[in-house]
């Protein structure tokens, strides 16, 4: 052997066995059941997924998306950085789905592609990214100002249902129950409220009763206004968007009586997080730490050192979402803390809501993939049903034409394989290429073609040996005149990949990564791994007759 | 084991009648695609809205289109398989709004509350997104070409490069044109296997392009048709083993690869075929016609030089 032909096999022994050891990472991943996972540590778990070949969202199921970000109506500062918010915003938003690796790209220069792997609840995700939502910090009304409101609300309440014979006819004054009758005669709207901390709360149950109520009577009309601006009410209503339970086991809805200016909006809000330890009345339950940038800072400052005591409420989109009471004066730079007995979950929430801040501009779906779960297995277990069958099929008739020189041919593609997916599972580019279902034929078609290389490789030397050359020479020759084609031919079908690659979209750029790296693959395991084999064997003894 | 070994076949002899069968069938792809109002596209490329839904037991196509007929969707179209459990519905654009699949779903529901049918696929494509992908898909397959184009250009000579090229595009319209008298649909897919075709079938060209090289080398002072004809015949046996390997595989992914890649493997299947046959009878008889005719007209020009002498 001379030292370039050991030097290849070591490189070759190399090579495939650590793509081997790569790829036994994805085999162990993909053949275990969910119960076999649930006795590893998620650690584990994680380790092995991470080592693994990954799977596009056509065959792991989730959810693609292609928004565009409408920038026509902004003003041009505004217009300039519109994606580079839009995109800060949906990072912030899809971060809160746990999903394991969500994908967020850019995309010309008013597109966004949003990938949610594994994704379950579309709809809820679809709304959440695509909603334009507005963020502010409102001042709830003091208790008199609820009084006033309630009280037009309920004259205005009682004079429409006394117009529609709605109204119960009152007991015997004697009756005990004539005061309460009295009160829901008189008062239908604010007698339904309980009141705790002077915020009103309706049970759950009859929350679609008093929005009923509210809708037919023309709210804006009966609100209070200011002396000098009397076109705009000063007050609005606004619900909860989240309910409490009371002490009664029911759950109730508080009704928030907000002053109609917001103090500022989620604009200002420079940074968001969920953080244990900041509530002293409940050191284990997480806290929501808000930074605001300089200008919110001094508004935020003002006004919460002029009303200690007060609640200010947190709306999205017209929703209270949170309604603290300010404790003391937040000074402009320190952050601000929201606290209140949280879960993990509602502080998490929380601080989506104010991360989400408002959308710089309106968005629209322009393209939505999405594929469930149960389809993306059952195209992997045909997918993989018509891979072995296929290769079956390449190494009977391989085997059958080419005899042991087949069978090696085989052992090359199968070393294919690994390279295949170790290349495929450990690719540092960004997104990491998955395999998406038109991939799965592209590897079954890369082990149709790859034979390719073998069978001229093969052929060519079949051919010097008619010509009458030594086994050793025929081989040598064989490989040489075949690289050429080879390579000719690969690089070609390297330029049919690139161009899938540069102008496909998602699956279609999995299918072109995969033949790629399958044609580039299949070079070196026909070229340089299987002449290792034949140098090696022909050196070691000298054969009359070569297995071809 | 050996097949077609040795073998004297006189391909550049048929060329002519290769040609008159390659150009009937581009006659009939394109009639057929034109009498077809255009290649029939997928909702990748009109936009509009596809779901696959499946249901527990078998729901046959005219109880769905009662359903969707009540919604005001009886232009949809519905397609089935698996025992008729399993179906793809497309709504064309007018008509698709986002919201559009989850109402199908909860009216099958409705309809067919003893048979339980899930939203398995859903697949929006807006109307901008269906023309840009239009635009780039056909790109991608002129690019794709082009790009070969140069490539055997500068490995061979132009000549090759346009032989090959003709034989790229006469595979690419003979494949579509078989899609459109299946009437099957043009998809993102559709164009990968377009592409893997084009490939493939520059592949198998360039293994005899390159015999050619070769032999022109080690045959000088043959005709050519003499060389194309060895170099063919020398490289039939790996046209063949290649061709059926491939073939092999492709058929069992049609047969066993699931619905979704049928038709992919169905286009891959007739363009491994045509662009096998146009490798030996397109690409290689026009580089053939190309270089006698320049020969002759070179030889005339001598010829005149010679007499005005």
């Amino acid at each position: 052997m001379t030292p370039k032909m050991r030097w290849q096999a070591i490189l070759v022994v190399l090579v495939v066995g650590l793509c081997a050891w790569r790829a036994s990472y994805t085999l162990r991943y993909f053949s275990l059941d969910d119960a076999e996972k649930a006795q590893m540590s998620p650690e584990q778990v994680a380790a092995l997924e991470q080592n693994s070949l990954k799977l596009g969202l056509d065959l792991q199921g989730g959810m693609h998306l292609v928004l565009e970000v409408d920038k026509e109506g902004l003003p041009p500062s505004e217009a300039a950085d519109a994606m580079d918010r839009a995109l800060e915003v949906i990072r912030n938003r899809i971060d809160q789905f746990n999903v394991a690796e969500p994908s967020i790209q850019r995309q010309g220069d008013n597109r966004i592609i949003v990938q949610l792997p594994g994704l379950q609840d579309e709809e809820r995700a679809k709304n959440l990214i695509g909603r334009t939502a507005l963020l502010e910090f409102v001042p709830v009304e003091p208790a008199e100002q609820v009084d006033v409101v309630f009280r037009s609300i309920d004259r205005a309440l009682a004079d429409t249902m006394a117009a529609h014979g709605e109204l119960q006819d009152l007991p015997d004054a004697a009756d005990p129950g004539y005061q309460a009758a009295l009160l829901a005669r008189e008062h239908p709207f604010s007698s339904r409220a309980r009141y705790i901390q002077t915020v009103p709360y309706f049970q759950e149950t009859i929350v679609p009763w008093a929005q009923q109520q509210l809708a037919r009577l023309d709210l804006e009309a009966l609100l209070p206004r200011d002396a000098e601006n009397t076109l705009v009410p000063r007050v609005r209503v606004g619900w909860s968007e989240q309910t409490v339970t009371l002490e009664d086991g029911n759950a109730y809805r508080p009704l928030y009586v907000l002053s109609r200016d917001a103090l500022m909006t989620g604009s200002v809000v420079s940074t968001v997080e969920v953080r244990p330890g900041l509530d002293e009345d409940n050191p284990n339950s997480p806290g929501v730490s808000l930074r605001m940038n300089r200008e919110g800072g001094r508004t935020f400052a003002q006004y919460t050192g002029a009303h200690v005591g007060d609640y200010l409420a947190i709306v999205l989109d017209g929703k209270v979402q949170s309604a603290p009471v300010i404790r003391d004066r937040i000074p402009a730079g320190t952050p601000a803390s929201i606290t209140g007995g949280f879960s993990d979950e509602e502080a998490r929430d929380l601080a989506i809501v104010l991360r989400a801040g408002k959308l710089p501009a309106p968005m629209t779906i322009q393209e939505e993939r999405t594929v469930g779960p149960s389809l993306g297995r059952d195209s992997v277990a045909q997918g993989v049903r018509a891979m072995v069958i296929g290769f079956l099929a390449v190494v009977l008739f391989m085997v059958i034409y080419y005899r042991l020189s087949g069978a090696l041919a085989i052992l090359a593609l199968v070393a294919n394989l690994f390279v295949l997916v170790a290349v495929m599972s450990i690719l540092p580019v960004d997104p990491k290429p998955a395999l998406t279902l038109p991939g799965l034929p592209g590897i079954i078609l890369t082990i149709g073609m790859a034979v390719d290389a073998n069978v001229l490789i093969l052929e060519r030397i079949k051919e010097e040996m008619r010509n009458g050359k030594t086994i050793r020479a025929a081989i040598r020759d064989g490989y040489d005149r075949a690289f050429l084609t080879i390579l000719d031919s690969n690089l070609t079908t390297l330029i049919a990949a690139g161009v899938l690659w540069k102008f496909g979209t998602g699956p279609v750029k999995g299918f072109a990564v995969t033949l790629s790296i399958g044609i580039a693959a299949s070079m070196f395991t026909a070229i340089v791994a299987t002449r290792v084999v034949y140098d090696s064997v022909t050196t070691k003894w000298s054969l009359k007759r070569l297995s071809i | 084991m050996e097949l077609l070994i040795g073998t004297k076949i006189n391909f550049m002899g048929a060329r002519r009648v290769a040609f008159g069968i390659s150009l009937a069938m581009i006659g009939i792809s394109i009639i057929s695609i034109i009498a077809h109002g255009g290649v029939r596209l997928g909702v990748d490329f009109s936009g509009g809205i596809l779901l696959q839904v499946q249901s527990e037991k078998s729901l046959p196509a005219q109880d769905i289109r009662s359903t969707l007929e009540k919604m005001g969707l009886g232009d949809a179209e519905i397609q089935q398989f698996g025992r008729e459990s399993e179906s793809i519905i497309r709504i064309g654009q007018s008509k698709a709004t986002p919201e559009l699949a989850a109402s199908i779903v909860k009216a099958l529901n409705a309809d067919h509350p003893d048979n339980p049918t899930t939203l398995r696929r859903r697949e929006l494509v807006g109307p901008k997104v269906g023309s840009e992908l239009r635009r780039t898909a056909t790109l991608a397959v002129i690019f794709a070409l082009i790009g070969m184009l140069i490539y055997i250009w500068f490995r061979f000579e132009f000549m090759f490069g346009m032989g090959g090229l003709a034989s790229l595009a006469h595979d690419v319209v003979i494949t579509l044109g078989f899609l459109s008298i299946t009437n099957k649909e043009i998809t993102l897919s559709i164009i990968a296997a377009l592409l893997t075709i084009v490939g493939y079938s520059i592949n198998d060209t360039i293994v005899v392009y390159d015999r050619i090289r070769e032999n022109r080398k080690k045959m000088y002072g043959k005709s050519l048709v003499d060389i194309v004809n060895k170099s063919v015949n020398e490289t039939l046996s790996r046209t063949l083993v290649t061709g059926m390997s491939t073939i092999f595989v492709l058929i069992i992914l049609f047969f066993f690869g699931g619905e979704v890649i049928h038709d992919f493997a169905f286009a891959l299947l007739v363009g491994v075929l045509v662009g096998t046959y146009s490798s030996i009878y397109i690409a290689t008889p026009l580089v053939v016609d190309w270089q006698l005719s320049v020969d002759a007209r070179r030889r005339s020009r001598l010829k005149a030089a010679a007499g005005r002498a």
